[in-house]
């Protein structure tokens, strides 16, 4: 009874290799057929242990992966129709571009003409038609990383699972090939499961960002929800984009409440989701670094609008923005993203005194 | 072997002297630097001492029939290889050279097997590993001829005929199975795991990935195992020379003709085994070399 369908539902998941500790801690999570999810964290997070779980590579200490309906625990890869990308391709050296893609159809006993016929299909899907004679070392990383790719989906799986795929690539390449990815994901219309460790690859890419914190999910959920609304501190901080204050609660006020910091009137914050507040919890909140405008002090501010005294300690210049870095709170780090023209309409310089101004219903209470 | 090497120095050695001198800016005398000639010296030196008395024995074996055992030569013909494979007073060369061969062949494949086994199996940890790995090791410490001795003796006491086959072939894996395993280990340390993992993942059986992914490309490693097999094999005379049994092989053949036979065939023979030697270090670098080209052309079509 083997479902076509690749939906994944990870119950309970844990694993552990010295028996002590987790390196992977009751991770639920469900990922719909077709979808493309990201798994985001820190090196050692336990994101590409989930992965080789998924993939047939490790098997899980306790809790169920089910596929399609289907629990696989104890299947060979081949038989879960999951396909996994390894970080460096893993491509066999000995092989040339073709035979590497029709490796798999071999193992299986397709006779030689058939499994050429397939595997040139594929290679052309990929378009290296010019290459497929040629052995793996005598291919750019991009091109490897395609070689991968159709050696990988010339199985036909339901899942694909992808190990860092760009980490090998140049920046610039990296950022082709992000889209190709995607191309390719649509195309084949299968799941694709894919673990980095860098913020705009999982938000450029995924349906579904998975960040991760030693072995647990600390946020799951569309790459917008995860960048603009993050869940905690934590979450904020990886994906960054995110000023993070954090103090103690001075009045509730319908609404909203106010947080006691550095500003002599205090921060005022939505209440939003959040409904359990009281005075004197110590509570995070997120101003996201573009929201923040910088303004010269003395003038007139529109209502509904927090302003702080600052000083600016540093200024980059990134392009169509420029990083302002100020003295804002006192422990944390307080950056405002200004648009290029803007910053440069009134330039500010290293020392001078700006306030800090963001639209209050624009702070967000964190966990 | 060591002449391979040793040319290969010697070429890498000039070239890299040459470029040295040319790229100098230091005022031209239009010289080397003085270090250059004592280091040439000390080069020829070592190569007359290497060379030298292996190729007394190579011209001596070519003396006619009034050769003598030592210098000066004595006319210019094959006589005295002819002399070798015909007469019977030289001794048994032909059955000791089959025998030898034979035995080193069976050697060469038992230490690729095994070495080769063994390679898959350090690949992990395992309970013991070490003590394992520090036993093979005791046994190409210890000395040979005791070693040979003592399994002539426990044939003896087993009541077992000792011969070529059986007794000199385990005495002779004694010394060249830790070696090969050795080779092994460095071989298989090239070898990427993740490798293996892809095949797997692609739906390869065990036996398919170890015969289509791990057999192909530690090739040219296996080729360098083997060879080693059989050179230690073909020269060994240490630990064959109280487990041979009644029939010799043929390095314990050129011993005992160095007692008794007194005419230049017996440098014939050193000519033969060492031109034997040299073709099969030549077919195994050939065949690596071959595996390369392959490749390399396969991937050009």
């Amino acid at each position: 009874m083997k479902s076509d369908h690749g939906d994944i539902e990870l119950a309970g998941v844990c694993k552990s290799f010295d028996g002590v500790t987790n390196v992977v801690d009751g991770v639920n999570l469900k990922i719909t057929d077709g979808a493309y999810c990201c798994f985001i964290g820190p090196s050692g997070c336990g994101k590409t242990t989930i992965l080789r779980m998924i993939a047939g590579h490790e098997d899980p200490t306790a809790g169920e992966i089910v596929i399609g309906g289907q629990n696989v625990v104890g299947l060979a890869p081949v038989r879960r129709r999951t396909a996994m990308m390894f970080q460096s391709y893993a491509l066999f050296p000995h092989l040339t571009v073709r035979e590497n893609i029709a490796f798999a159809l071999r193992v299986r006993g397709q006779s030689k003409v058939d499994r050429l016929r397939a595997a040139d299909a594929m290679i052309e899907k990929v378009r290296l038609t010019q290459f497929a004679d040629r052995l793996p070392a005598q291919l750019s990383g991009g091109q490897q990383q395609r070689v991968a790719l159709a050696r990988a989906a010339i199985t036909e799986p339901r899942v694909l699972l992808l190990d860092e795929p760009l980490s090998a690539l140049d920046e610039q390449l990296r950022v082709q090939m992000r889209q190709e990815l995607r191309r390719m994901q649509r195309e084949l219309g299968i799941t694709f499961i894919h673990v980095t460790h860098t913020q705009l690859e999982a938000i450029a890419l995924a349906d579904l960002v998975v960040v991760m914190e030693q072995g647990r999910i600390k946020q799951a959920g569309a790459a917008r929800d995860v960048y603009a609304h993050p869940h905690d501190r934590y979450v904020a901080e990886f994906m960054g984009g995110q000023n993070v204050l954090s103090g103690r609660v001075e009045k509730v006020n319908g609404a909203s409440f106010t947080l006691a910091q550095a500003a002599p009137s205090g921060i005022e914050v939505p209440l939003q989701a959040r409904s359990s507040v009281s005075v004197g919890d110590k509570i995070d909140i997120a101003v996201r670094r573009d929201d923040v405008a910088l303004v010269r002090p003395g003038r007139d501010l529109p209502p509904g609008t927090t302003s702080l005294p600052s000083r600016v300690l540093a200024i980059e210049y990134q392009g169509y923005f420029v990083k302002v870095m100020l003295d804002t709170v006192p422990d944390d780090a307080f950056v405002a993203y200004v648009p290029e023209k803007t910053f440069f309409a009134d330039p500010f310089t290293v020392g001078d005194v700006v306030m800090a101004t963001w639209a209050t219903g624009s702070a967000l209470p964190l966990a | 072997m060591s002449a391979v090497l040793a040319d290969i120095h010697k070429t890498d050695m000039s070239k890299s002297v040459g470029s040295a001198a040319t790229k100098a800016i230091a005022p031209s005398k239009g010289g080397r630097p003085w270090t250059f000639y004592v280091l040439a010296t000390l080069f020829s030196l070592y190569v007359i001492a290497l060379y030298g008395p292996m190729f007394c024995i190579y011209i001596l074996s070519f003396q006619d029939i009034r050769g003598g055992l030592v210098f000066p030569m004595k006319g210019h013909s094959l006589h005295w290889f002819v002399d070798l494979f015909t007469q019977v007073r030289t001794g048994d060369v032909k059955g000791s050279f089959d025998r030898s061969i034979k035995l080193a062949v069976i050697v060469t494949a038992i230490t690729v097997v095994v070495s080769f086994l063994a390679g898959l199996g350090f690949r992990k940890r395992f309970r013991g590993d070490t003590f394992v790995f520090y036993m093979m090791i005791g046994s190409l410490v210890a000395p040979g001829l005791v070693l040979g001795l003592g399994t002539g003796l426990l044939f003896q006491a087993l009541g077992l005929n000792a011969s070529w086959y059986t007794s000199a072939l385990g005495a002779q894996l004694s010394w060249t199975l830790p070696f090969g395993v050795l080779v092994m280990f460095a071989v298989m340390s090239r070898f990427n795991h993740v490798w293996e993992e892809a095949a797997y993942d692609l739906g390869a059986s065990r036996w398919q990935s170890i015969r289509l992914v791990m057999i192909p490309v530690l090739a040219p490693g296996l080729v360098a195992v083997a060879l080693f097999g059989f050179t230690l094999s073909y020269d060994e005379f240490a630990r064959s020379l109280q487990t041979a049994g009644s029939l010799n092989t043929l390095p314990l053949e050129i011993w005992s003709m160095t007692l008794n036979v007194t005419s230049p065939s017996l440098y014939a023979l050193g000519t033969v085994t060492t031109i034997v030697s040299f073709v099969v270090i030549g077919a195994s670098l050939g065949s690596i070399v071959l595996i390369q080209k392959k490749r390399g052309s396969s991937a050009k079509a």
